[in-house]
């Protein structure tokens, strides 16, 4: 097991949901608790599924992003 | 290897033909061919049935038999009475506004009016689905005055219950209400001067909508219109349809309001009992709303899981559920009902109940839906 990071960034794109919430559910345990992942999707779904994720995880969500090419990017706060 | 006949738990997308609905279906089909518009015999008599089917459906729904038109589909009515009240109220607005978890007939029509140098807004709904008179109020303050507001009786994928009357009571304008999801089952709210169902939603046959419109209402044809029975719709009518469907409505608000089993009420309690199975698997979202649902849906989202291997490894099961993740849509984009309300999009499962499901049914599939979910996970990898 490797040290937990403070920031972790995941390539979902042309992944399909749940494919994106299955890759932060399985990232979330590496970062620190206060520490973030960004996942860079561009599947619709995901904007709604990160959030609802959150809200079911008991983690924060901390906003989107668009990346220099346009694809969204919603970043996620571990808080536990 | 033959396969046990499936458990159909799929409702709310169409109810199979009632056996009242049958029965009539036959006996009109060779009685009710002519064109009741003419003067002879044959007309007469189809005249006379489709007159009669008109009443039985005034009747049911607690409406004038005048104010009732048979369209060729529940979505042809939905479009004729949104545009039909936008059409009659021209002179004084274009804008249309309508709560964000209509179904897509009036979502669409919205779009085709937006396209004709109209307007169309929607209003924001809470959790459960539901739209408030508050967020109505908002939407007004931000958008102007609506000429006509659109607000469902129903939800047809989470079946939460819409303030139809309280919107209607704020607005001062007229109201149009989709009661596709609730007709035959609950009573129409009021205070709408137009209304939209349909047959095959209660038991009677596909291609038959309902539209209703109030002797107030100002209500103009939106289309090229004909010249027939009716002036409100087009196309030869299909007698045989409406008296079936009339028999259907008939039938179908006695079954639900009848003592001792009222089918709303077993309906209620065996969509309770399902959320309680679903609620006890982790990590999932039942979606029941609290004060006012329809009894016979219950919808649910489950993490990590993809909605068309859940909808088909239940099928393989033997049970026929429908799902409103995007991987089961033709197009990418998720339940615009499930976005609305915030909830998980991915995952999802629409259970609907009618007149021939068995409590043992949702029973049996209270117990195997665990077991379907956890599978589903354990592919994922996803840490447990």
């Amino acid at each position: 097991m490797t040290d937990p990071v403070d920031h972790l960034e995941l390539d979902c794109r042309g992944l399909l949901c749940p494919r994106p919430i299955i890759e932060l559910a399985k990232a979330i345990v590496d970062v620190a608790v206060g520490g973030t992942v960004a996942v860079v999707a561009d599947d619709p779904a995901a904007r709604v599924d990160v959030q609802a994720w959150c809200r079911m995880r008991g983690q924060e969500y901390a906003g989107s992003q668009v990346t220099a090419a346009g694809v969204p990017t919603y970043l996620v706060r571990r808080v536990n | 290897m033959s396969q046990a006949p499936a458990v159909y738990l799929d409702h709310a997308s169409g109810q199979p033909l009632h056996p009242a609905a049958r029965e009539v279906l036959e006996q009109a089909t060779g009685r009710a061919y002519a064109d009741p518009r003419r003067l002879h015999r044959p007309a007469r008599e189809a005249r006379l049935l489709l007159d009669n089917a008109r009443a039985v459906v005034a009747e049911c729904l607690g409406v004038r038999p005048d104010e009732v038109t048979f369209t060729p589909s529940g979505t042809h009515a939905v479009h004729l009475g949104v545009l039909g009240l936008l059409a009659g109220r021209a002179r004084q607005g274009n804008l249309l506004l309508a709560s964000s978890v209509e179904h897509s007939a009036v979502l669409h029509a919205g779009a085709w009016h937006a396209a004709r140098s109209g307007r169309f807004e929607t209003v924001p709904v809470d959790r459960h689905g539901r739209v408030s008179p508050a967020a109505v109020t908002a939407a007004v303050a931000r958008h102007g005055e609506p000429a006509v507001v659109a607000v469902q009786a129903a939800n047809h994928e989470v079946g939460v219950l819409q303030p139809v009357n309280e919107v209607a009571a704020l607005v001062e304008v007229p109201v149009f209400v989709d009661a596709c999801a609730s007709a035959g089952r609950l009573p129409l709210p009021s205070g709408w001067a137009a209304a939209a169902a349909s047959a095959h939603k209660w038991g009677g046959p596909a291609g038959v909508g309902v539209l209703l419109v109030r002797r107030s209402a100002r209500w103009r044809n939106p289309f090229p219109g004909d010249e027939r029975a009716d002036e409100r719709t087009i196309g030869f009518e299909n007698v045989p349809g409406a008296l079936a469907a009339a028999a259907a409505l008939r039938a179908s608000i006695e079954e639900h309001d009848r003592a001792p089993h009222k089918l709303a009420e077993v309906h209620t309690s065996l969509t309770s009992l399902l959320a309680d199975a679903v609620e006890s698997i982790p990590d999932t979202e039942v979606f029941l709303a609290p004060d006012g649902r329809l009894p016979h849906i219950v919808a649910f989202s489950c993490l990590y899981v993809d909605g068309e291997a859940l909808v088909t490894e239940l099928d393989r099961l033997g049970f026929a559920v429908a799902s409103g993740s995007a991987c089961t849509a033709s197009s990418l984009e998720p339940s615009h009902v499930l976005t609305a309300m915030g909830a998980l999009t991915h995952g999802n499962v629409r259970v609907s109940l009618g007149r021939d499901t068995l409590p043992a049914h949702v029973h049996r599939l209270a117990e195997v839906l665990p077991d379907v979910v956890e599978r589903l996970r354990a592919e994922t990898g996803v840490p447990r």
